[in-house]
């Protein structure tokens, strides 16, 4: 990488420091949202920067759909186009709920590095830097959960809810995912390793997302992984979405999910929040 | 009397079994420039990141401005700022989009953070960069935009923490004038460094930390009397007369000579402490022999105390870099 030579040598000159040192009025302090909206836009700058990083909520959604459409399909429900009726919701549950692991790692890359030394010293609402920071990657859900709805309805997926009942379950996706990320952003605060939060990551979304009924109906399953399927809170989601999206509410998943997410956010946002102030 | 900005009694860092601050007393007067002085792992990381409100007092106090730092610790947020060792700027942003996102979080609208970011990135010579990413910055710019960061807020206490360590000769004058700038607008600065010259160059006082504890405190005056030690270094045209010149410096400072691998070079301690001269004149006694016994010297210098003789002086051993553990 190359750096940026200067053009001619620099000389602080005491009237142009003196102009930005002169003590004004300082201004008052942004409020929560303030705060958290301009980390938020750190957070897009840095898209802006890196896109690259879309990739991971792009083609790995687009590869998930794709597989198990074509793996299943035939076969659990005798087409594909029939499975997809069942299975698109909660892929897009699978898809997003597994990229919300990238929360954690990268704010555990991002705190080994000096800036958020600053912002820690700045006298702005604690939390902001982590919300903002989440909002970004809000966006990243939403792109997700299109990419895969796009590519279902390519595929066949017809949703009786019509568009009402996909921007609604898309919009309950995303309240549940921003409520799920804070369990990373505390692994990436506790945990050394960006490797490490990965690995934890995996372990912990692996069987939260397969032993659930996004892939398979649960009454075939043997009585002890019915019941864990039955807590399973990913289950609980895709019913929610599954219904909104077919046009026919079932208020309790609904509920249920909501609750949830106020009950992650509640415990998992005050555990980060203080690895963050000891940090 | 007015408040110090920094006041702090019996304060205590433990990280597991090591003490890595073991209680600091230290009182700094508004206005002025501190230095703390000291090896790698002797603890001015960890007392200035106690008084920056980023990590939690084991024991003891310290006050910023007469604010706790951990009961009153926005207080003291809204009155500071810190350059750490490491780049406290996003690396993935440009200069512009630091600042602006600094000065958008410390409360200031939109233009006026636009405003607030070119005259920074234009007093600090930076605006021909301002559209790429700070990564591609060199050593010496991405210090400044640090420092540019570290005083949008016009803190009244700034800590700079080894603000040149790494940085070229060049950078390193550019980085002092800043320094002596931005106090001269009544701005207070702690400044942590391994380098007696630099604490020396810009402080008005320093204290000498090991271990956790201070060793000594006061003016850079003050501290080199109390060592009294300097060292000669002297150059001579002919090799073959170096073991005369050896004897000489032997004889005339006391003190163990060294002979330096450049054949016509030797270095030797001149000592002032339990003597009756000062360095320089045992220095000027050298000179004078030297050149009665007809050895022909080409260069002659007396150096300031070193940091390691600070601490040889001091302690009775050198100042030895142990990796700081900080968390």
């Amino acid at each position: 990488m190359s750096t940026v030579t200067e053009p001619a040598a620099y000389t602080p000159s005491a009237e142009s420091l003196s102009a930005v040192l002169a003590r004004g009025d300082k201004p008052g302090r942004p409020g929560a949202l303030a705060a958290s909206i301009a980390f938020g836009w750190r957070a897009m700058l840095k898209i802006k920067h890196v896109p690259e990083q879309l990739f991971d909520v792009t083609a790995f959604p687009i590869i998930m759909t794709l597989m198990f459409t074509y793996l299943f399909g035939g076969a659990l429900a005798g087409s594909t186009r029939e499975y997809l009726q069942f299975f698109l919701p909660g892929i897009m549950v699978t898809s997003v709920v597994m990229i919300t692991m990238y929360t954690g790692v990268g704010l555990n890359t991002d705190i080994e590095k000096g800036v958020f030394d600053r912002f820690r010293t700045l006298p702005v609402w604690r939390p902001a830097a982590l919300v903002g920071m989440i909002f970004g990657d809000v966006l990243r859900y939403i792109l997700a959960a299109a990419t895969i709805m796009v590519v279902g309805l390519i595929l066949g997926f017809r949703p009786a809810g019509g568009l009402m009942g996909v921007l609604a379950g898309i919009a309950l996706l995303v309240v549940f995912s921003f409520a799920f990320s804070w369990i990373w952003t505390m692994f990436g605060l506790f945990l050394r390793s960006e490797k490490s939060v990965m690995g934890v990551s995996m372990l912990v979304l692996f069987p939260l997302t397969f032993l659930s009924n996004v892939f398979v109906e649960p009454s075939t399953m043997p009585g002890w992984l019915q019941a864990f399927v039955e807590v399973n809170p990913i289950s609980h989601l895709v019913t929610a979405i599954r219904s909104i999206m077919a046009g026919s509410w079932d208020m309790g998943a609904v509920m249920w999910t909501l609750i949830a997410s106020a009950a992650l956010v509640a415990v998992f946002g005050t555990l980060t929040m203080r690895l963050y102030n000891r940090k | 009397m007015t408040t110090p900005a920094i006041e702090t009694a019996g304060l205590v860092k433990t990280f597991g079994d090591n003490r890595a601050v073991d209680g600091v007393d230290l009182s700094v007067p508004a206005g002025t420039v501190y230095g703390l002085l000291g090896p790698n792992g002797a603890g001015k990381t960890t007392v200035v990141r106690m008084l920056a409100t980023l990590l939690r007092p084991d024991g003891g106090s310290a006050r910023v401005f007469g604010h706790d730092v951990i009961h009153q610790a926005d207080a003291v947020r809204s009155r500071v700022s810190l350059t750490g060792q490491y780049a406290s700027v996003d690396e993935d942003l440009t200069g512009t989009e630091n600042l602006v996102l600094l000065a958008r979080l410390l409360g200031h609208s939109k233009s006026q953070a636009r405003e607030r970011a070119a005259r920074l990135l234009e007093a600090f010579g930076l605006t021909d960069a301002a559209d790429r990413q700070v990564k591609k910055y060199s050593g010496g710019m991405r210090r400044r935009i640090d420092i540019g960061a570290s005083i949008l807020n016009t803190p009244d206490l700034l800590f700079l923490d080894e603000p040149t360590t790494g940085l070229d000769p060049r950078s390193r004058n550019q980085v002092w004038d800043i320094v002596r700038l931005v106090v001269a607008h009544g701005t207070t600065v702690l400044l942590t460094t391994q380098y007696l010259d630099e604490a020396d160059r810009l402080a008005g006082r320093i204290a000498v930390i090991d271990h956790g504890t201070v060793i000594a405190e006061g003016t850079p005056g003050e501290l080199k009397a109390s060592i009294g030690a300097g060292t000669v270094h002297v150059r001579l045209r002919d090799p073959d007369q170096r073991p005369a010149a050896e004897r000489v410096l032997a004889e005339e400072l006391g003190t163990a000579v060294q002979l330096d691998p450049d054949p016509v070079a030797l270095t030797a301690r001149a000592e002032a402490a339990g003597s009756e001269r000062g360095a320089a004149e045992h220095a000027a006694r050298v000179l004078g022999r030297l050149a009665e016994a007809g050895i022909v010297v080409d260069d002659f210098s007396l150096g300031q105390p070193s940091l390691d003789e600070v601490f040889l002086a001091l302690t009775d051993r050198p100042a030895v870099a142990v990796e700081e553990a900080v968390a």
